[in-house]
């Protein structure tokens, strides 16, 4: 063997500005272009070759599992301390405590999710409040909403893309409570989109004019995230 | 080598597999002959990749089980039940297959004969696999500095390289939480701040210390040692999961 | 979720920086903690790998792999230095 690999110490980065970004050639296929052998007998965990192709966009793969995706530590919020908002662009916010939100008329449903980590997930049931139901008295100009969450996270939709039944704040998954590692007490549920637009820990909505990207957004995410598209990044 | 080739490179090779190694019914070693090797410091880690003929691939960091010394990369590995890669390492890889893998990576959980000590490793369950590099690595060097390992393992039956372990020269003192053996003499308790003062050298000696296994065992140890006293710069930490590896 | 360490992203820290780079050291923008980036706490199960400070959680470095490139936000980091 040879010897060990040993660092100079020549690097140091100071002071980073916002939006420091450097650039580097990502995790690919390995030298001369050629691409990773197949692992012998690896399928990955989980995954359902036996899926309907015509309910898997492309580059996405079914999976049985439900994989815990997330940026940041789970919040333990008290449901006694839990609201859902709408602020932003109308005339009053519009508040509901977990109480007065679980009182509000609800709707189970049975959708397909795709996450931009590549795992699809078939016929998930969910149970929570439409938007439509939340936004009935709001009147509002704006043509964005930036979901906002506890933990911090937040991303943006098109107004249009949370209306008209595409959209709720889910609060149960095949009938049981939402657990607080896939988002609850509630979660945002879009499920047309990309699951990082189905924000965990969804707390309310900004409505706004303007199209304000939201966390991954700003990380080079796309702004709408449709998945038969393939629109997982900024310009795909 | 030059120094062009060491640096900004991190290039994914094929090893293959030589020989394979049960080390408990849920853990296994796999001893594999990397083509390009530039060596290693005990204690760095291996990025491991796996391919599905779909196209679906899997990545995990390994700690190295292996001492710069030794003449074959070995990466020990134990099955986790909610994992994807761990359970084909385990279950499915053979003797002759090809493992993609880069590395090594790492450069702060390492440790060299000449660091000194007194060192002292500390390992829950799979959490050992780094400590054998540096043990290993001390006993290859010749390296009087002491060492004493605290281990902490759910029955003997899950100890890792149990064997290996008296003969390395280190003091090795074992805890097992679940399960104890008739006539055990050893710990039979969960890691908290009496067991490390009992066992940890005291902070006047100013140790060097390696705290190495899941994310609460490791914030349990860290915090005990720091509230006992320990230089906060002189505990390194490393943490696993399903997520990561090992 | 438990959290991992910096030592997990010791592969994707290289594919950035072209060096070794668990061994540095990072400064907190929010709250000025300073300490080794292999101690910070990382989230690897996400869209992108989110690094955040073991003290108060602020996001320090966010990195996303896209069509083969790696880009790195660093505006969480006072300080990064080695």
């Amino acid at each position: 063997m040879t010897q060990p690999y040993r660092a100079p110490c020549d690097l140091i980065v100071e002071p980073l500005g916002p939006g420091t970004v450097s650039l580097a050639p990502g995790p690919r296929a390995y030298e001369n272009g050629r691409v990773s052998p197949i692992s012998r007998g690896f399928r990955g965990r989980g995954r359902r070759p036996d899926a309907d192709p015509g309910r898997i966009p492309p580059g996405q793969y079914a999976t049985d599992d439900f994989p815990v995706l997330s940026a940041g530590p789970t919040p333990h919020t008290p449901l006694e301390q839990w609201s859902f908002t709408i602020r932003g662009a109308v005339d009053e916010p519009v508040s509901w405590s977990w109480d007065e939100f679980r009182r509000l008329p609800s709707e189970t449903v049975t959708r397909d999710i795709h996450c931009v980590t590549k795992w699809s997930k078939l016929d998930t049931t969910w149970t929570g409040v439409s938007i439509d139901t939340l936004l009935e008295d709001v009147e509002t100009s704006a043509e964005y909403v930036l979901a906002f969450c506890d933990g911090g996270y937040t991303t943006n939709l098109p107004l249009e893309d949370v209306t008209g039944g595409g959209a709720w704040v889910a609060y149960e998954y095949d009938g049981e409570p939402l657990e607080p590692e896939h988002g609850g007490p509630a979660r945002l549920l879009v499920p047309h989109l990309y699951f990082w637009k189905s924000a965990k820990w969804v707390r309310g909505l900004e409505l706004r004019e303007d199209d304000e990207p939201g966390f991954w957004e700003t990380y080079g995410y796309h702004d709408y995230g449709d998945p038969w598209k393939e629109q997982r990044y900024a310009g795909d | 080598m030059e120094r062009a080739a060491l640096r900004g490179r991190l290039t994914w090779q094929l090893a293959s597999v030589v020989e394979l190694v049960d080390e408990t019914p849920r853990v296994r070693s796999l001893v594999l002959d990397p083509p390009e090797w530039r060596g290693h410091l005990a204690g760095q880690h291996v990025d491991v990749r796996l391919t599905a003929e779909d196209g679906y691939q899997a990545q995990r960091s390994y700690s190295i089980a292996s001492a710069p010394e030794d003449g074959y990369l070995v990466l020990t590995v134990e099955r986790l039940a909610d994992g994807e890669v761990s359970p084909y390492l385990v279950d499915e890889l053979r003797p002759g297959d090809e493992l993609e893998l880069r590395g090594p990576v790492g450069g702060y959980f390492v440790w060299e004969a000449s660091d000194g000590g007194p060192l002292l490793l500390i390992a829950g369950g799979s959490g050992v696999v780094p400590f054998r590099a540096m043990l290993r690595h001390r006993a290859a060097a010749g390296s009087s500095v002491p060492a004493r390992l605290l281990y902490s393992s759910r029955s003997l039956d899950e100890v890792i390289y149990r064997d290996e372990l008296e003969s390395l020269g280190a003091d090795v003192r074992l805890t097992l939480t679940r399960e104890q053996p008739p006539g055990w003499t050893g710990y039979g308790r969960r890691i908290d701040e009496e067991l490390l003062a009992e066992v940890a050298w005291p902070p006047e000696q100013c140790p060097l210390v390696f705290v190495c296994g899941p994310t609460t065992f490791v914030e349990v140890a860290a915090n005990a040692l720091v509230s006992l006293g320990h230089e906060p710069g002189r505990i390194k930490t490393e943490r696993f999961g399903a997520t990561g590896g090992r | 979720m438990d959290a991992l360490d910096g030592n997990a992203i010791a592969g994707l820290l290289v594919d950035v920086f072209g060096d070794e780079m668990t061994a540095a050291t990072g400064v907190c923008a929010s709250c000025g903690a300073s300490g080794p980036v292999a101690e910070l706490e990382v989230y690897l199960q996400a869209p992108g790998t989110v690094v955040r400070c073991r003290s108060c959680s602020a996001v320090l470095m966010v990195l996303v792999t896209a069509r083969g490139v790696t880009c790195v936000d660093l505006q969480g980091l006072a300080k990064l230095a080695r």
